[in-house]
């Protein structure tokens, strides 16, 4: 019973329902600051740090913008390495691509690595509609596997569990023993999945980077968990979003250091595989390695040269960290699969404005996020183009009298007109008289500034306009 | 040397909630022997409608703006936001029009925060200003990751006679205002604005000093309903006291 469907509509009421529940909203405070400092300190002692951005932001931009070059580059590649490669354009193909593949293996069980991308196409439900289980096998994913959740991060997306809750749903789901102690909760995970590697005749990954120049899959991790689903099975299938690729193998030494440092804090994360063609006689690894290339959106972003740099996300989930929303209002909130600021620019792209058209407005605009992106992703100033897309093509239904966009043109007509905007404010004056005490009004009864007032005081009008005082000064 | 004319983009916020940011700003220029203009017809940035994606509608209120200071040597306006606006944000609104865009390009080279133009322009850090009292510095974001300004304000500070300034936890984070976020948002921007207001509490400072209408307004609001016993300032007001 895995979540399906869009819920971007919804973000007031989930975010609100995160920032009323003491439990929830402790574990994001202390996780997004647990990993906000980790990358703090890995990067403040390290001065070559913006030469790596700089560097990271230039091949990303050479890749998004030859993408048709770097993309029959990559596919050449991998299929001189004796790979197979796939293309799919929407979320439908990838599943019915990955579906086929694992039915020609004969195989009941795919072994998944933590992938991004399968969660964007829902392919465990895909999956599962052909009779086939998906076993999640990065700790996070598998945590949220047992309870019906999606990602709530990109990086670490049971980052919303406590010790406590992840015992309930082992004992609930695996009939383990009850504990909150780390070790023990990881070797539950340990011995349930170990099984699984062996029994699967399929395993599955996503990829952090792409290399054109060798027809590589990358990926990167902590656990361990995606080597063995890239080498133990039969087969390998790993799902590739058409971004991912950097042009040379010589660029992959630039970005394993900008992501291990951005997305945890670690220097280089514990394991980096290179997956270059399946085995080779006398060689172990998979006899057959399938690579998925995704579109699903993405060259819609390509041809629109005011979110095209979108496309440059490594997927390190440090803007998430940073972000005082997404601090407070959590994974879940955004409604769809990729969170935070880079969240609310993707899904909105993905799945389009009309669906998502409240997450680019939730933002404060602090500009946190472009702070700390490792490839310098302009966030702020994309999330400010997206609410005017969002006003042309999907303009909210209102609570107030007047809906925001013949408001706003009132309010440039009277901006427009100084002895408008002096009238204007005088009405005011009078309006608030009965409203305003010592200089303070505790309440506005009419839409947007009754938002203001349920749990701050607005202030009132001074006496005097600063303009009127300048005649005397 | 000529006395250096300045003209003020006093905000809309300053005009009508804050005459007296706009009124420390005039005495302190005077003090520092520039000739300051304010012209009448000014109103707003055109922010508002810009960051509630209402490009056309900001356009036309920022087009005014281009023409008012055409013979200004600097426009200074005591806000971090609405001088980003103009710095920043103006480009992209008349991306479009080659003579608008190249009209806008010029203002941006002559339009500064105040802080800022006192520290970068005016090469001035003490000011003579007294405020025997302890304060805390709130960077407001768009002075702080637009315009890059955060020393200005705190060596202006630094220079008071009296004052105690001290740092609070994650002085660099959001208040939560974020112009209409805080009506669209109101249940996500009241508990940024606590953490906020925690923060500098924690310091035992007796007052909050930014360079910015909209997040002083948020704050002041919030401390004024709980009765938290803090006092938000403008930097200005500070920078004025003798």
């Amino acid at each position: 019973m895995s979540d399906t469907g869009i819920h971007s509509d919804e973000i007031h009421q989930i975010g609100g329902e995160t920032i009323a529940n003491p439990r929830l909203a402790e574990a994001y405070r202390s996780s997004t600051i647990r990993l906000y400092t980790h990358r703090l300190n890995s990067v403040s002692g390290f001065a070559g740090f913006e030469r790596l951005r700089e560097a990271g932001r230039e091949a990303k931009r050479q890749v998004i913008e030859n993408l048709d070059y770097y993309l029959g580059q990559f596919a050449d590649n991998v299929e001189r390495n004796g790979g197979k490669v796939h293309w799919a354009d929407t979320a439908e193909e990838v599943c019915r691509i990955v579906v086929d593949i694992v039915r020609r293996a004969t195989a009941k069980e795919v072994v998944k690595a933590k992938t991004m991308v399968a969660e964007e196409v829902e392919l465990n439900r895909a999956l599962e509609g052909a009779g086939i289980r998906p076993v999640e096998t990065d700790l996070g994913e598998f945590i949220i596997q047992l309870a019906g959740e999606r990602p709530a991060h990109i990086v670490g997306p049971a980052i919303h569990k406590t010790r406590d809750d992840v015992s309930d749903l082992f004992v609930k789901h695996i009939n383990a023993e009850r504990t909150n102690v780390p070790e023990e909760l990881t070797a539950i995970a340990r011995r349930a999945l170990r099984e699984m590697f062996q029994k699967a005749g399929v395993g599955l990954s996503g990829a952090n980077f792409a290399v054109a120049e060798t027809g590589t899959v990358v990926t990167v991790e902590n656990e361990g968990n995606i080597r063995m689903c890239t080498t133990i099975p039969r087969v390998h299938i790993a799902l590739v979003g058409i971004e991912k690729l950097i042009p040379r193998l010589a660029d992959l030494g630039v970005f394993i250091r900008l992501l291990g440092r951005s997305g945890t804090g670690q220097k280089l994360t514990t394991y980096t595989s290179l997956l270059t063609g399946p085995r080779r006689p006398g060689e172990d690894g998979p006899e057959e390695m399938h690579v998925v290339m995704v579109d699903n959106g993405r060259i819609k972003s390509l041809a629109d040269p005011k979110m095209r740099e979108m496309l440059y996300c490594i997927r390190c989930g440090a803007c998430l960290n940073a972000c005082p929303v997404y601090r407070k209002i959590g994974g879940h909130a955004y409604g769809w699969v990729y969170s935070g600021p880079i969240g609310a620019l993707v899904t909105p792209e993905f799945v389009g404005i009309g669906q998502a058209r409240e997450l680019p407005f939730a933002s404060s605009l602090c500009g946190a996020c472009r702070e700390v992106c490792p490839v310098k992703i302009n966030i702020p100033d994309m999330l400010l183009h997206l609410r005017s897309e969002a006003q042309q093509h999907a303009p909210k239904p209102t609570e107030a009298l007047l809906p925001e966009r013949p408001a706003f043109r009132l309010w440039a007509w009277v901006m427009r007109h100084p002895a408008l905007y002096r009238l204007g404010a005088k009405f005011a004056r009078w309006g608030q008289f009965p409203l305003a005490r010592k200089g303070w009004i505790r309440k506005i009864p009419t839409y947007p500034v009754s938002n203001w007032t349920k749990e701050r005081d607005f202030p009132a009008l001074a006496p005097e306009s600063f303009r009127e005082r300048w005649k005397k000064l | 040397m000529a006395k250096p004319r300045v003209a003020l983009f006093i905000t809309c916020l300053a005009d009508q909630f804050f005459p007296q940011v706009g009124e420390s700003v005039v005495k302190i220029l005077r003090r520092l022997d520039v000739d300051v203009t304010f012209n009448p017809a000014q109103t707003c940035c055109g922010q508002p409608a810009f960051n509630t994606g209402f490009r056309d509608e900001a356009r036309s209120v920022a087009r005014r703006v281009l023409d008012l200071f055409e013979d200004a040597d600097y426009v200074v306006a005591p806000s971090g936001s609405c001088s980003a606006m103009v710095r920043v944000f103006y480009s992209e609104l008349f991306e479009d029009d080659p003579d608008l865009l190249r009209k806008c390009r010029e203002l941006q080279k002559r339009f500064f925060e105040f802080s800022e133009f006192l520290v970068r322009v005016l090469k001035v850090e003490d000011l003579g200003a007294r405020f025997a009292h302890r304060v805390t510095y709130h960077d407001s974001c768009h002075l702080l990751r637009e315009l890059g300004v955060d020393d200005a304000p705190r060596k202006l500070l630094r220079n008071v006679q009296g004052i105690d300034l001290v740092e609070m936890q994650d002085y660099k984070l959001c208040c939560g205002f974020g112009g209409t976020f805080s009506v669209k948002f109101p249940e996500v921007s009241v508990p940024m604005g606590q953490d906020k207001i925690h923060a500098a509490t924690e310091t035992g400072a007796e007052y909050l000093v930014a360079a910015d209408g909209g997040c002083l307004m948020h704050l002041a609001g919030l401390i004024h309903r709980q009765g938290v016993a803090l006092k938000t300032i403008h930097l200005a007001e500070i920078l004025a006291q003798r």
